[in-house]
């Protein structure tokens, strides 16, 4: 009972409790809502945001930031696109997408880890150099076109009533969620999450370790892209746009601290579920996606405002010194 | 080099290399293109470049203290369309009045930020990534989709951006231009003397120990925000001046545009270190290779952000790479010629 209770009164159960009001107030405006077809058709709108999110935590858990998914997102479904507009044959397009995204990564990660530039700073430039890269393939066009299988992939169902995109992300939850919990690899991400000093002194090699949660986020974002081409039909140069509000949002929302060596993963998947949920509740409500947005802009700032206020009022009570986090902004490399 | 090291600090060395790289490029462009050095080359650049001038210089002012400001770019669109509308309705408005209001909803807009950022402790990059979205999707609800179009507006807001304030030569300088040189000068000069502006570097430099020495920290850092936002709201009025037509995507990823002047002008991202000039030439660099790049390859105007991007990879990487060894540098440099001072029996001197 003590257990449950603490569980609760912890930021995941938190999560849950609106989580169910949410699902609650939706099934109560709308029949229906509840049944798993809608479910699925729901999630399917956003799952390859969701694919994103899983491993921004990672990133984010280890005190960095990677703004420039969205863009890796949007080249590799614009490589996938331009390719096979080319002739290439769209599997050797969808290979070659995912090697363009993994290299972005790479790329992000040798000035971090290696140069030990600021992740702010390089990704910033990667968020609008690699939009630049798919605006240069795609210039104003749209282009679809694609073999008859793929848009299937994107569209149909893969598994049962489950389309591969919602396989893709089932399979990489419960990866990552062994991944960060139960691995070395999890244990080091949160040792340089909290300490950098400490994780430099027991050995961790950092330089290696943001080399490969680069690359993997570069990687990860490139196959989150391609789905999304396959979901859609169609690409342009702006396909994926803004994405990286909606990632970074759900990941804060879900626990992680932007300043590293906090948050769970149970947390995060609890805060997708509300976010695609809150946001179909408000399409329900007749609110538009514009104000949706806003409504998710509102949420990322106080997903922190909240916690911050919370500490603050506990520790005055307390009689204790406030809690002050060093150096708002951004996290600092060395 | 050590003559030159004793007498310039590396940050001053990083203005003057920018200006000789703006000399070269301009004249690496002049050999290629046909009528490059021309009044009218110079009235382009230089009108594009006082918008997005004007935001650095606040962004500059955010960024010392190790902060950031996401967005400008929307609080310059949201004023842009407000005052457009505002003109639309009543041509009688007086420009002052105008200029103002789109002054005060920016600082509004910025305090905002400033309050989340200073007393909230939200990070800066978690909360004006959140108001980017906001107060974007205030302007799309406030206009109904509508668009402020140049018909609408008064004939002097028509002719600010073409008539010429003074003429050198061939060469006609804007009021744009000059206001935003202008707004550049006594910020810089700000910085440089005022004590709020030393305090900026303070706190940007080590902000445990700014509060341990008594700064109003939370203060300064909120009225950085405002002043960002202030200066957004004036370029705001400066692009609705500029373009007439102001649709709900206006002002669109100028924040992008604006952080990058100011890393490439050599202000640390991790505050600190910089200067408004530097953001100045900065925001000046990249114009003048964008412009004149598309103009010189034919190439499409999709390889702008391109360029961007890596332009600066670049600056935060010979940052660190260069002015880090340099002020390594310097700083030697500096204690050797007081151990030499003290040696020879000068009187000692420090700090």
């Amino acid at each position: 009972m003590a257990e449950l209770r603490s569980r609760l009164q912890s930021w995941e159960g938190l999560l849950l409790v609106i989580l169910v009001i949410v699902m609650g107030l939706n099934a109560l405006a709308a029949p229906g809502y509840l049944t798993a077809q809608n479910q699925i058709n729901l999630f399917q709108l956003s799952v390859e945001k969701a694919i994103v999110v899983l491993i921004m935590t990672f990133v984010i858990v280890s005190g960095e930031i990677d703004l420039s998914v969205a863009s890796v997102m949007g080249l590799a479904a614009v490589v996938v696109a331009w390719s096979t507009s080319q002739g290439v044959p769209t599997e050797a397009a969808i290979v070659i997408a995912l090697a363009v995204g993994g290299l972005c990564g790479l790329v992000n990660g040798f000035w971090i880890a290696i140069v030990g530039l600021p992740s702010l700073a390089v990704t910033l430039a990667g968020l609008i150099g690699y939009r630049g890269l798919a605006r240069v393939l795609i210039e104003d066009r749209s282009i679809g076109g694609f073999p008859d299988w793929f848009e299937s992939l994107g569209q149909r169902p893969f598994i049962g009533p489950l389309p591969l995109a919602l396989v893709v992300f089932a399979v990489m939850a419960v990866g990552a969620t062994v991944l960060l919990r139960s691995s070395g690899f999890g244990r080091y991400v949160y040792v340089l999450g909290n300490n950098i000093q400490a994780a430099r002194f027991s050995g961790v090699r950092i330089a290696r370790l943001r080399l490969a949660i680069f690359t993997l986020s570069g990687l990860i974002a490139a196959i989150a892209g391609v789905l999304l081409a396959a979901r859609l039909g169609a690409v342009r140069g702006s396909t994926a746009e803004g994405f990286e509000l909606d990632i970074i949002t759900i990941v804060l929302l879900g626990g992680v601290s932007i300043f590293g060596g906090r948050g769970t993963m149970s947390g995060v998947i609890l805060s997708i579920l509300l976010i695609l949920n809150l946001r179909n509740g408000l399409g329900l409500a007749n609110v538009t996606g514009n104000t949706q947005t806003g409504v998710i802009g509102v949420l990322l700032i106080l997903s922190v405002l909240v916690p911050n206020l919370v500490g603050a009022a506990r520790s005055r009570f307390a009689r204790e010194e406030p809690v002050v986090l060093t150096s708002p902004g951004m996290t600092q490399v060395d | 080099m050590r003559l030159l090291l004793r007498h310039v600090r590396p940050e001053q060395l990083r203005e003057l290399t920018l200006v000789l790289i703006i000399i070269a490029v301009a004249a690496f462009f002049a050999t290629q293109i046909d009528d490059f050095v021309s009044a009218r080359t110079f009235t382009r650049i230089s009108t594009s470049v006082a918008v997005i001038a004007v935001v650095a210089v606040g962004q500059t002012l955010v960024v010392l203290t190790r902060n950031i400001d996401l967005s400008v770019g929307s609080i310059v669109g949201l004023v842009a369309y407000f005052a457009g509308t505002m003109l639309s309705n009543d041509p009688t408005i007086p420009a002052p009045v105008i200029i103002s209001i789109s002054i005060v909803i920016g600082a509004s807009l910025g305090a905002v930020n400033g309050l989340l950022v200073a007393y909230g402790r939200v990070p800066a990059i978690v909360t004006t990534l959140g108001t980017l979205a906001l107060y974007r999707v205030a302007l799309v609800e406030l206009s109904g989709a509508r668009t402020v179009t140049t018909d609408a507006l008064p004939a002097w807001m028509l002719d600010l951006p073409r008539v010429t304030l003074l003429s050198l030569g061939a060469v006609d300088v804007r009021p744009l231009v000059v206001l935003a040189v202008a707004i550049a000068v006594v910020f810089q000069l700000g910085l440089r003397y005022l004590p709020f502006g030393r305090r900026l570097f303070a706190i940007g430099s080590n902000p445990d120990a700014a509060r341990v020495a008594g700064f109003p920290v939370q203060r300064d850092i909120f009225a950085t925000f405002v002043m960002s936002g202030a200066l957004a709201g004036l370029a705001g009025f400066m692009f609705l001046a500029r373009f007439g037509n102001i649709t709900v995507t206006a002002g669109q990823g100028l924040e992008l545009q604006v952080v990058a002047a100011v890393v490439v002008g050599g202000v640390n991202i991790f505050g600190g270190v910089g200067s408004i000039i530097g953001a100045l030439l900065g925001a000046t660099l990249i114009d003048l290779l964008q412009q004149s790049l598309i103009r010189w390859l034919e190439v499409s105007e999709f390889l702008r952000d391109a360029i961007l991007g890596l332009l600066i990879l670049l600056a935060v990487a010979s940052d660190k790479v260069i002015i880090g060894r340099l002020r390594t540098l310097w700083i030697r440099e500096r204690r050797r010629s007081q151990d030499s001072a003290e040696l020879s029996g000068g009187v000692a001197r420090r700090g």
